[in-house]
């Protein structure tokens, strides 16, 4: 794996974009997996079509990657003849098989290694410089010392020497960036712990799960240089339960979590809608339901994000747009979830999550923690107090005279428990009022293009729509897409506006019931040439299977 | 440093008048809970009482300090969450024998082997009072319920000796009617660093009217606490189940609630993903 991760770097350094996901057997460690890449000198945030290159190491278990790894005739396969015979699913698609001794040329190098000599020949075939890889290696054998950097050095050059059989392929790069041009390398559950932290979060708590560990690992030494903490809980229920408690402290809190950890925070989500308590539940969907697949993306936790808690439940859910947004849109939801004392839920998934892209460095946003306190409290001080906006000031633990018990019981202004029904409809109508009625701005969101073919979607599937759009319009289409950021509430009248005059909509998405397309109809009058499109995974939504989509309406 | 102002017992109870039945052991709980309190002088402000659902989880609506009531079996992780994050606050975690050993089972373990510095106070009347009278864990084989006709036959779940096996800092029994005792043994659990556990037996007079008899029955713990698990174990095991006492006082290092206090300049956390 590590060639591919390389690979990306040198792209990176080379001025390209690009991003990498991986697909792995069922193997915990080791066993056979795959890097995918796409490479681009335009910043591209998905997988689309066919692969223009394929190296393969070893074709044992191929059948498992085939259908994620599609080739056609134009697919450049470069194997080793040690490696065993090409399967029949790679000769049937392409005729352009390039034999070449990869093992070989490794073995006959002191401490060679294949995924070296197969960087080399990679990095040769796409155009990059020798010079400039081989400097990036140097940099990360550093610690191995002198002799893993000399046998990095060979196997690369060996590599670049024979990627002339690979003229096949065509060179994109370098591409050398404008200076000051500033670009990132992460995965979006990187970019989410540092949207968590930029957004003020100081407590974490931690239950691993796949594909959401990553943030959790990535805000355990973060949180500890930025004065916070995180803590290992023993299940999802203490976790949830763990941010509720520091919350309440007054400390932005967080978790992130999977479907299933969602699932079982439900109750207590609820308890933090009624308690009025903070807090940020991020979701990196997977395959579901039950445990699924834990590897591979899907959005069909949308249900159970807006819908699954009991009771009259107001709540926040937001899914970022891109890779990159979910750094925005976390540090956004840390600013709701406080400015309005209430549960946001971060609805991200596997792709967005674990993808490792090249992108232009996000802008900084001013959205931070900022929550309505009260600091000197007087002798009436009503915690859940009906205010006109619903956002009642929180008194925290140290604060003299505010002592107040929070509860998930039907309370009264104060606090106290209440089965009262003019309590229980203003308490209510109060948490509803705060939610429906905040200003969220443009940021409910993403919209590009104009036209009368319009295409809604949300989360990952925004990447695939939009690169499809902008395909479509070299075609000399007029569509516009929209990716609706915050998913609850429902801006139900801006999104109206945005459909006012619609000739054909489709909604995408990547799940079964088209959970979203349902969402949608049971909130808004939409347009009657409304069409939902939707798979589940793990197969993801292509830019050509949206691009078809649309051809195929346009046409009629 | 303010002047200092003798708090009362009384300057820690709230105005709220309780659900309990008349004659719970729960009001005498309360009041030991306000006594302690005043004992430690510690500002209602400072003190926040954190629990799930029952009835003994209604107490902290009738204290003055915070309080946060709950889910059922919750209160545990939601008053490490507050510890950990606001370290300075005397934090109290109290409720049934339900809440805290059964739905909240898991969370007990947990709490005990993590050793945060906080003090958990189960009501203990071996049975489920809110909902009317089933049995909880810690439940007699042989006690007829509706629920379970005849008795569930299962061995109770054994909290004390638990608590000694999970890694908790402090063990003891009370009974509530004992507000003296069941005082000075909370002063002592909040002062002890690390998790303390107080069981209280606390007769639920409504579904178990026999435990009116525990008054009689219950005994002190004739030797001084122990710092040895194994030891306090055995005595434990080989009790009544009414010696009351302190019976075990750890020496371990609490979980440590130490944290830098550098905020680092935000952009030090960009750097790694630059190119
Ligand atoms: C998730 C959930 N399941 C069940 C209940 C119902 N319930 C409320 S209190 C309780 C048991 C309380 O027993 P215990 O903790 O021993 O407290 P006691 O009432 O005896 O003081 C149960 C089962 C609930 N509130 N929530
Ligand atoms: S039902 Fe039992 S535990 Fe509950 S208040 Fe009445 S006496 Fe106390």
């Amino acid at each position: 794996m590590t060639a591919g991760g390389l690979l990306l770097d040198a792209a990176g350094k080379a001025g390209l974009y690009g991003l990498q996901t991986r697909s792995v057997g069922p193997q915990i460690r080791g066993g056979e997996a795959a890097a995918l890449l796409r490479l681009a000198d335009w910043p591209v945030e998905t997988h689309s079509g066919a692969f223009d290159l394929l190296l393969a190491l070893d074709w044992s278990n191929f059948s498992r990657f085939a259908a994620e790894i599609k080739l056609d005739a134009r697919s450049v396969v470069i194997a080793d003849p040690v490696s065993g015979t090409v399967p029949e699913i790679v000769t049937a698609a392409t005729q352009n098989i390039v034999e070449l001794p990869i093992k070989e040329i490794a073995d006959n190098i002191s401490g060679g290694r294949v995924n070296m000599v197969a960087l080399g020949l990679l990095c040769g075939a796409i155009g990059l410089h020798e010079a400039d890889l081989i400097e990036l290696i140097a940099g990360k054998l550093v610690a191995k010392g002198a002799s893993a950097i000399e046998a990095g050095t060979a196997c690369l050059h060996e590599g670049f020497q024979h990627s002339t059989r690979l003229d096949a392929v065509t060179a994109i790069g370098p591409e050398r960036r404008q200076t000051g041009e500033r670009r990132w390398l992460l995965t979006g559950n990187e970019a989410a712990g540092l949207g968590a932290l930029r957004g003020g979060v100081r407590f974490a708590a931690a239950y691993p799960i796949t594909p959401a560990t990553e943030i959790l690992e990535w805000l355990a030494p973060a949180l500890a240089r930025a004065g916070g903490t995180l803590v290992q809980a023993e299940d999802e229920l203490a976790s949830v339960n763990m941010i509720i408690g520091a919350s309440y402290g007054g400390v932005p809190a967080l978790t992130a979590t999977s479907g299933p950890g969602l699932a079982l925070m439900t109750e207590s989500i609820g308890l933090a809608t009624a308690a009025e308590v903070p807090i940020v539940v991020i979701d990196v969907m997977r395959g579901g339901p039950s445990t699924g697949i834990p590897t591979k993306s899907e959005q069909s936790d949308l249900n159970i994000a807006v819908h699954g808690l009991h009771g009259d439940a107001p709540h926040l859910v937001v899914a970022p747009v891109s890779l990159a947004d979910c750094l925005f849109t976390t540090q956004w939801a840390v600013h709701l979830a406080e400015a309005m004392q209430a549960p946001a839920i971060v609805l991200s998934d596997q792709f967005l999550g674990q993808a490792r892209m090249i992108v232009d460095r996000p802008a900084d946003i001013a959205f931070v923690a900022a929550r309505r306190r009260t600091e000197n409290p007087d002798d009436d001080y009503a915690r859940y107090a009906l205010t006109p906006d619903g956002i009642s000031p929180m008194s925290v633990p140290g604060v003299a005279g505010g002592q107040y018990t929070a509860d998930g019981l039907a309370h009264a202004v104060s606090g106290t428990p209440s089965s009262a029904a003019e309590d229980h409809l203003a308490q209510l109508a109060k948490r509803r009022r705060k939610i429906d009625e905040f200003v969220y701005g443009d940021h409910w969101a993403d919209i590009e293009g104009d036209g009368d073919f319009v295409i809604v979607t949300w989360g990952s599937t925004a990447a695939p729509v939009r690169e499809a759009a902008e395909q479509a319009r070299a075609h000399g289409l007029h569509i516009k897409t929209v990716a609706v950021r915050l998913l609850a509430p429902l801006k139900v009248a801006a999104l109206a506006h945005e459909l006012d005059g619609a000739r054909r909509v489709l909604v995408v998405e990547q799940n079964e019931t088209g959970q979203f397309h349902r969402y949608l109809r049971s909130l808004c009058d939409l347009p009657a040439d409304t069409r939902a499109v939707h798979h589940p995974g793990p197969l993801s939504v292509t830019p050509d299977e949206v691009l078809g989509e649309i051809l195929k309406e346009h046409s009629l | 440093m303010n002047a200092p102002v003798s708090l009362k017992a009384s300057d820690y109870k709230s105005d709220l008048k309780p659900v309990w039945c008349p004659g719970c052991g729960d009001y005498h709980v309360l009041l030991a809970v306000t006594k302690a309190l005043a004992e430690l002088q510690r500002p209602a402000h400072d003190i926040a009482v954190i629990s799930g659902i029952g009835c003994s989880s209604r107490i902290p609506a009738y204290l003055n300090a915070y309080g946060f009531h709950g889910v059922h079996g919750r209160a545990l992780p939601l008053g490490t969450g507050l510890k950990v994050a606001r370290p300075e606050l005397t934090v109290l975690v109290a409720g049934g024998d339900g809440d805290g050993f059964s739905i909240g089972g898991n969370h007990f373990l947990h709490a005990c082997r993590r050793n945060i510095d906080i003090t958990y106070l189960v009501m203990d009347n071996q049975v489920y009072g809110m909902t009317k009278g089933q049995p909880s864990p810690t439940t007699a084989p042989d006690w007829d319920s509706a629920l379970s006709p005849g008795g569930t036959g299962l061995r109770p779940f054994h909290p004390l000796v638990i608590a000694l096996a999970s890694g908790a800092n402090f063990v003891a029994r009370t009974f509530s009617g004992d507000i003296k005792g069941t005082t000075q043994t909370l002063v002592e659990a909040i002062r002890h660093p690390g998790f303390s556990f107080v069981e209280v037996l606390s007769p639920c007079v409504t579904f178990r009217p026999e435990q009116r008899e525990w008054k009689s029955a219950v005994h002190a713990a004739p030797v001084t606490p122990t710092d040895d698990p194994a030891r306090a174990a055995r005595r434990i095991m080989t009790d009544d189940g009414f010696n009351t006492g302190i019976l075990f006082r750890g020496t371990r290092d609490p979980y440590s609630l130490a944290r830098s206090d550098t905020v680092a300049d935000m952009t030090a956390f960009e750097r790694p993903f630059e190119l």
